[in-house]
Formats: structure tokens, sequence, C-alpha cells
């Protein structure tokens, strides 16, 4: 479809607060989920897309679809099969070469083009470096709306209502693209639950070819540097996760959450506070605007508790926090509470850690 | 070399308050300040500036008010800064936002000299969106490059550049071409004390006023609201948890008394975690 034609308001005049589909958008069917495929492995977050997508596409009667773009070979393939096994009732594939490392204009070329031949009703993408690049490109391109970073989908009157924190997180709102398609989202990873794998086998898989060569892309890779393991923070999908906020009282005090994650063998984070503070790096933030954690155990010292935070660690199965203020709203959403200085009692719980973990340990040092 | 960036004035998250009753946000008095993603942008175009020589134009949407951030950002050694206000922007979603600031950077260029780079922040603090940057540059037809750790080199003869880019579990590094739009990660820099003479040519100097018109933006119908395809229908206070947190009783205990006492009710509740944590943990 031509640009000029997506361009042409609603009927409405005033983009949308009433639901009036322009004609050319009444053909769009269908929820999509793209599978991020990077340097041969799928980002899980599109699993817990696919999740999300099946209760919206089964609520809307449609069809689930894997977008999958990469280049040919094994990886490509096992994408599509995870696909399946995760929901998907079909996949589009546009293979080729040039895919092979992201880059912003091939593949934004490619989805645009997905889009505008197989019209999608709904689009989500992961929040996450590559989804979020692309994903504002591709909506600029096709020029809907894109809710960004949500924390619930759901679908009412037929349209898709995506719910995200607003004010930095002190609110949360709802918002519809009423008028425009398709309707696109990001989710950060770990905002929905990873869906459970089936044996579903590989079913429909429609190729798209890619109408760009090499010659025509300006961007060109020169490499790729892997982060290190060890400066690899895994918080996000982390089983048990300590962290620490302003109650610490000092960037020094930090080493109390690492000695307590390191005696139990959990990743370390902080508030959001801490980071802007240059306490802790960026990518070992817990909360909404940083990292979204789904442990089964979460213990967050000194933390007060604001809702951007509290949105990025509801999910943990078993909240703990430890604060001097009973009143925090911590407390709020925690599962089990101390009302106690952090800074004295995460020595004391370490320690007591330590000693239930290991009985023998005195045992081995005496040997 | 002509480097734009697009700034934006945001309240001071750590003193928003929501009000107890009305779950509605309380402004009054809020201070704002220059979205801090954006100054690691400022800073970047700076050095660039002082590097390869040229002028840094800052701009910005928003209400009148958001001159002092643009102030604040004149006395941080910017050139020159443009304030792009006009009630038909109000209520713009992302794709309403590129819009009106694409339009503004064509007449900054028009103005004063096609920009070679444009910059943007990697998100602000209070949208957190991240998408008004690329929709800036799909608009312009630049070349896009976000969560930009580092620029190599640039060669603006050559109409040549480099970049280190944070992708997921690695850097990419990236050849392409001026003109560009590069947003910056956070922590790549910091944002420098401007001299005496800044703060002093910030006090005094003009800051470039347009409105809409003045912007050579005449399709009223892509600002604002009317050019936001998204519909915010309902903002609201999430709904707190029926059951407060179980406090471990304090009276009378030590630390360590509290902490096997703790330690005891999360394997209560989560049975499985001690048989893991006896085999994974402790290392």
């Amino acid at each position: 479809m031509s640009n000029a034609n997506r361009e042409a308001p609603p009927s409405a005049g005033r983009a949308g607060i009433k639901r009036e589909l322009p004609e050319h958008f009444r053909d769009y069917r269908h929820v999509w989920v793209f599978i991020e495929l990077e340097r041969g492995e799928v980002h899980p977050v599109s699993f817990e897309l696919l999740g999300e997508g099946r209760k919206l596409a089964d609520k809307l009667g449609m069809q689930l679809a894997g977008i999958v773009l990469g280049p040919p070979g094994e990886a490509t393939q096992h994408a599509i099969a995870e696909a399946f096994a995760y929901g998907a009732d079909l996949v589009y594939l546009v293979e080729a070469p040039l895919l092979a490392d992201y880059r912003n204009e091939p593949f934004t070329k490619a989805m645009t083009d997905l889009v505008n031949t197989h019209k999608p009703e709904i689009l989500l993408l992961g929040a996450t470096t590559l989804g979020r690049d692309l994903a504002g490109s591709v909506a600029t391109t096709l020029l809907t709306g894109l809710t960004a970073d949500c924390t619930e989908l759901d679908v009412v009157d037929g349209s898709l209502a995506a719910t995200r924190p607003t004010f930095g997180g002190s609110l949360l709102c709802t918002i519809y693209t009423l008028n425009y398609r398709p309707q696109m989202a990001t989710v950060r990873p770990r905002v929905m639950a990873m869906p459970p794998r089936t044996d579903k086998p590989v079913g429909r898989v429609i190729r798209h070819k890619l109408s760009m060569t090499e010659e025509e892309i300006i961007t060109k890779v020169l490499g790729f540097n892997l982060d290190r393991q060890s400066a690899k923070a895994n918080l996000a999908y982390a089983d048990i996760v300590v962290a620490g906020g302003l109650g610490l009282g000092s960037a020094e005090n930090l080493q109390l959450v690492k000695n307590l994650a390191r005696a139990i063998g959990a990743e370390y984070g902080c508030s959001r506070p801490l980071v802007q503070k240059g306490w802790m790096p960026a990518d070992r933030q817990v909360g909404q605007t940083g990292k979204t954690i789904r442990p089964k155990l979460y213990i967050a010292a000194g933390i007060s508790g604001a809702i951007q935070h509290r949105v990025g660690v509801e999910g943990a199965d078993l909240i703990v926090a430890i604060n001097t203020d009973p009143n925090a709203p911590i407390f709020d959403f925690a599962h089990l509470g101390i009302v106690t200085d952090a800074i004295r009692f995460l020595p004391a719980l370490t320690e007591a850690f330590t000693r239930r973990l290991s009985p023998h340990s005195h045992d081995k040092l005496a040997s | 070399m002509h480097i734009v960036i697009c700034i934006k004035q945001v309240p001071d998250s750590a003193q928003i308050r929501v009000h107890p009753v009305t779950n509605t946000i309380m402004r009054q008095g809020v201070p704002t300040i220059i979205n801090p993603y954006d100054l690691f942008a400022l800073e970047e175009a700076l050095r660039l500036r002082d590097a390869h020589g040229g002028e840094v134009t800052v701009l910005t949407m928003g209400p009148p008010m958001a001159e002092d951030a643009l102030r604040k950002a004149l006395t941080y050694g910017a050139d020159r800064a443009v304030l792009l206000t006009d009630r038909c922007f109000a209520g713009s979603d992302t794709l309403a936002t590129s819009f009106a600031l694409s339009r503004a950077i064509v007449r900054i260029g028009e103005t004063f000299g096609a920009p070679d780079i444009v910059f943007a922040g990697k998100q602000t603090i209070d949208g957190d969106t991240a998408q008004v940057g690329p929709g800036i540059a799909k608009r312009l037809g630049l070349l896009q490059f976000t969560y930009v750790a580092k620029i190599g080199s640039i060669d603006v003869d050559a109409r040549e550049i480099t970049v280190k880019r944070r992708s997921e579990g690695g850097t990419q590094m990236l050849k392409s071409r001026l003109p560009c739009l590069v947003t910056m990660l956070e922590g790549t820099n910091e944002i420098r004390r401007g001299s005496l003479d800044d703060a002093m040519r910030a006090a005094r100097g003009q800051i470039v006023k347009w409105s809409a018109a003045e912007a050579g933006i005449e399709d009223l119908n892509k600002c604002g609201l009317r050019g936001s395809p998204t519909v915010v229908k309902r903002v609201f206070a999430p709904t707190t948890r029926a059951e407060k947190a179980t406090q471990i009783d304090m009276t009378d205990k030590t630390q360590h008394d509290l902490a096997d006492e703790l330690i005891a009710a999360i394997f209560t509740r989560q049975p499985a975690l001690e048989h893991e944590l006896a085999f994974d943990g402790g290392q």
C-alpha cells in the first residue's frame, strides 16, 4: 500500500477517540509476533510474546503468526521450529544472507514489506535494543500507532488495549490504536510469563522475498564483540535476585548486597536512584525502566518500592523487603518484610544462609 | 560540521508524588530538568564540535517554559537553541512528535545549514519509549544508530562514520554514512561544566522560537492529538495487593535470630528453593 493512502486521515477528523476504521484497514487480520533472532539465538522474549499473542488471537478468533527474519541456515530453521513449539499457527519467513546481522535498513524493509503484503491486525515485538530500534522505524514507515513497553495486553471491543506505566512509572495508562493498522506494541523481556513449550510440529511457512540487495544497504557491519560472560548481568532470567536501594547509604555498602548474592548464587542489582548516582552500572538496574525480573526469590534491601520498581519485580514468586521505614510502599507488595536497617541485617543474613546451606563448612575449614 | 541535538524537558522524577487519595500526579512545584539521557548525547555533540569544528544546535518541542532547558543546554556550550512551541502540538504521541521535530530539523537545515548528525538521548525518563529518535530518522531518511556506546571515527569530507552500538549480548561495530541520527547510551561520557562565558551567553542569548507555521509545518492533521494514532483512554493507579507483607516480629531478637527466622519463612513458602540452593548456591 502506498503511504499516500496511509496518510489519509480517518473520517473522524481527529485521530480516533472513536473507532472508525478507514476502509483500507478493514482487511487487516491476525496477530503477529516478531521472532527476534540475533547471532544464531532466539531471544526468549519472543516466546513470552507468543504466549500473549496466543491469548489475543484466541480472543479475536484469529491466527497467531511468527515473523522470522534471518539468513539461510540452521539457526533460522530452529527459530521457525521454536515459533511453532511456542504456539504459532503459521510463520512468515524472510530468508536472505544479508539478514545475518541486525541492521536497521534491511530489517525495516523486510518487516514493512511483510506488513503491507499480508496485513496483520496486531504486531508485537520485544522491547530489546533490537526490537526498539526496529519497532520505531517500522511504525513510522507505516504511520501507525506504537505503544512501547507494555505491561499488559488485552482485547477490548475488538481493539488492542495496551497498558503501560506512565509519568515515569507512577501511574498506568491504557492506550489504543483505533483507526490505524497494524496496532503495534513492544513488551520488555520477562514482563510476560513464559508459556509452556509443546511438541507442535512445524506447520505452514509462508516465504517472502527481501527486495533489497547488499549494495543498497549503506551501513556495513565491521565486527561484533561478545560481552564477557562475567560482565554480562543475566538479571532478567535469574532465579534469585538481591538488590540494594538508597537505604544502603553509600556505594561501598553495595558490597553487602554482592556478598549475599554470592553466598546464595544470586544475581545482584539495584534500584534506579543508584544508577542515577553512578553507584552501579545501568545494566544492573531492577525495575520497569531497567530489567524486569521474575525470579523465584527477590530480596530488596533498602529499596522504598516506587511504582516503576514494583512493576518490574512483582512477577517474582517471593518478594522479601528489608527497610527501616515501616510505611515504605515496598511492604505493600512484598510477601515478607523486616523493618530493620539493611546495612546491619545483610551481613547477618549472609552468614545465616551460609551456615544453613553448608552445615559442614566448619569441618572443611578445619581439615 | 553542524550537529542538531534534540532534548526534552522532563519533571525531575525523584520529586514526583502521587496524590494519596485521588491517585493523580502532583505536578505543582516539581522542578524540571533536561532529560538525563539527553546529556550524554549533548556532551557527545559538543565533543565532536570541539574536535571537528562547527556548531551545535539544541532543539526542543514543548511549552514556553521549556526555554529553561534550552538555556541550561547553552550553559554547557551549545551554540544555538531552538524552541518549537505551539498549542497545536499538545497531546502528541511519538509519531506526531517525530513529525514535528523532523519538520523543525528541516527548517533548521534551511536556516542554519544542513545537519551532519542529529543526536537524541536513548529515551526519556518520563515517557521511556525510545521511539522518537528512530521516528525522526525515518521521517528525515537518515541512517539510524541507537544505543551508541562510542562514536569511533568521523570523516566529515568523506561523509563516513563508524560507531560502536550496544546490542543484545555484545557490541556491534558499524560503518556508515553521514548524515545520520545517533541515540547515545547512558554512561558513555560525563557532561562538562560549562564555562563562565557560556553561562553569560546563555543568560543573555536569544532563543529561536518557532510556532508550527514558523517551522514550516502546514499539515496540522499530523500534529498533536490529531496526528497521534494512539489514544490514551484510561490513566489509573495500579491496584494494590490485598495483603500487605507479613512482617517478621522484631521484638527482643538479635540480627542473627532475625536472619534465621527470615530464612525459615522463605523456605516454608518456597520449599523447593532450599534444595536448589544447597546444590547451586554457596560457591
